[in-house]
């Protein structure tokens, strides 16, 4: 359906074609989260791997920080609309913390990503290997920002950003795919931005 | 955070459809209010947001997020009260192009976290910066259609007075004396009335507010740019409210 009198504000063709159906650009960084910034000093910062309600590794941040660090360069999309384009990331690629932690096989297809507020959110595990994801330490050379996520954030950047937990306290191997928090709230069990997949049912 | 988890099956697919504009209200200098008229009308509730889409002739789509300002009570038409926003591609299309009879896509309800029932029982306190005051006026709204006497309490910071969306139907509401507070922060501009604020929201306000509810707060709603959020939802924690009962919303960046 047209819309009367509207004829938008397109993006270079080179731009346009990195905007998933629904997206528009920003150069900022919104923020968004469904409560308040934690203030998580590094003190009592941890990160925990869970095989069902079990416990396989746990590191501090110091340990954490000693994890061998990768650098990925990727654009982000919101399901709020926006999208931003070759963000800087560093920290450590969910291959390594499952490496660090002796797994070699992954005993599950499904992982639920734990934050210290409470949140929760799913994503197979195949969508967190191969290099596709990481626990984020750094923005832009930067320690991340509390309202960004930090001390330690998940960045699945394929995936919607809501799925990219911010203030990650873990991940945890699931047997089935379980909802998290906005999965259980009408939001997309998978989310790919380029299928457009912001809600249940899309 | 730790809320209940809605206990409803999954939601149906949200279906785009159109909805023609059936009135458009000025509400500030820089902020009208439109009456959508959905062609196949919803439920929703007080807290909601709806998807907008409009499609150029080229076939190019924009689509915004928008919160929902009418109370549930009313399903046949639907407000939105949108900023104008300079550097915008979807607002000015709002409020320079459209006009009363078009019509443009929609798609909700949208949200299962920033939402309040009358049933969920308070106090209320909600602190809105700008247009964040959106869902806010919902859910006071929806309180207001069913009678209710939950102690609520609403902060709103604006830049000034002029700048108030909904300005005299929020002194209207304050003026009922049924268990509705209302303060302004105005964070350029001199305070009004004595129960108002000339300053940015800070904890100390957030805590002498949270003293003038009947007893501590049970629901917190806080919506806006991230800056006010980060100031009002920090303030909230400072006045001792647990962050587990604190709800955010935040617009852009």
């Amino acid at each position: 359906m047209v819309t009367r009198g509207f004829t938008g504000r397109q993006q270079a063709p080179d731009i346009a074609k990195r905007l998933p159906p629904g997206q528009s650009l920003v150069t900022d960084f919104p923020v968004l989260s469904a409560g308040p910034t934690p203030h998580i000093s590094l003190g009592d910062w941890s990160f925990t791997l869970k095989v069902g309600p079990k416990p396989v590794a746990k590191w501090n941040w110091a340990e954490f920080n000693a994890l061998p660090r990768s650098h990925q360069i990727r654009d982000i999309h919101c399901v709020t609309k926006w999208s931003k384009l070759d963000t800087p990331w560093d920290g450590v690629l969910v291959d390594d913390v499952f490496k660090a932690a002796g797994i070699d096989e992954p005993p599950t297809k499904f992982i639920l990503a734990h934050s210290f507020d409470g949140y929760s959110t799913n994503v197979p595990v195949a969508d967190l290997v191969g290099g596709k994801a990481m626990i984020a330490l750094r923005y832009d050379g930067k320690p991340l920002p509390p309202d960004h996520g930090g001390p330690a954030r998940l960045l699945v950047p394929h995936l919607y950003f809501w799925k990219s937990a911010k203030w990650v306290s873990g991940l945890q191997f699931t047997e089935r795919d379980e909802a998290g928090f906005w999965e259980l709230r009408g939001y997309h069990i998978y989310g790919d931005p380029w299928r457009e997949q912001r809600f249940t049912g899309d | 955070m730790t809320e209940a988890v809605p206990s409803k099956a999954p939601e149906p697919k949200l279906r785009w459809q159109e909805a023609k504009i059936a009135a458009i209200m000025p509400d500030t200098p820089r902020v009208k209010s439109f009456l959508l008229a959905p062609s196949a009308p919803f439920p929703f509730r007080a807290g909601q947001h709806v998807d907008v889409r409009l499609t150029a002739p080229d076939g190019y789509q924009a689509e915004r997020s928008y919160s929902i300002a009418s109370a549930p009570e009313e399903t046949a038409a639907i407000e939105l009260a949108i900023e104008r926003l300079d550097d915008g591609e979807v607002s000015p299309f709002f409020h320079d192009i459209a006009e009363v009879g078009d019509a443009i896509e929609l798609r909700g309800p949208i949200g299962g976290h920033f939402v309040w029932d009358v049933a969920d029982g308070g106090p209320l306190l909600l602190l809105g910066g700008g247009s964040g005051v959106v869902p806010l006026m919902s859910i006071l709204r929806h309180r207001a259609a069913v009678g209710s006497r939950v102690p609520a309490f609403l902060l709103f910071s604006s830049r000034t007075w002029e700048d108030v969306i909904f300005r005299n139907e929020l002194l209207a509401l304050d003026a009922k004396d049924d268990g509705f507070q209302l303060a302004h922060a105005l964070t350029r501009d001199q305070p009004r009335r004595e129960q108002d604020f000339g300053r940015r929201v800070d904890a100390a306000m957030v805590a002498e507010l949270v003293g003038r509810l009947p007893g501590p707060p049970r629901h917190v709603f806080v919506c806006g740019g991230n800056p006010f959020v980060e100031a009002a939802s920090q303030g909230t924690i400072e006045a001792g409210v647990a962050p587990s009962m604190i709800r955010t919303e935040r617009y852009g960046g």
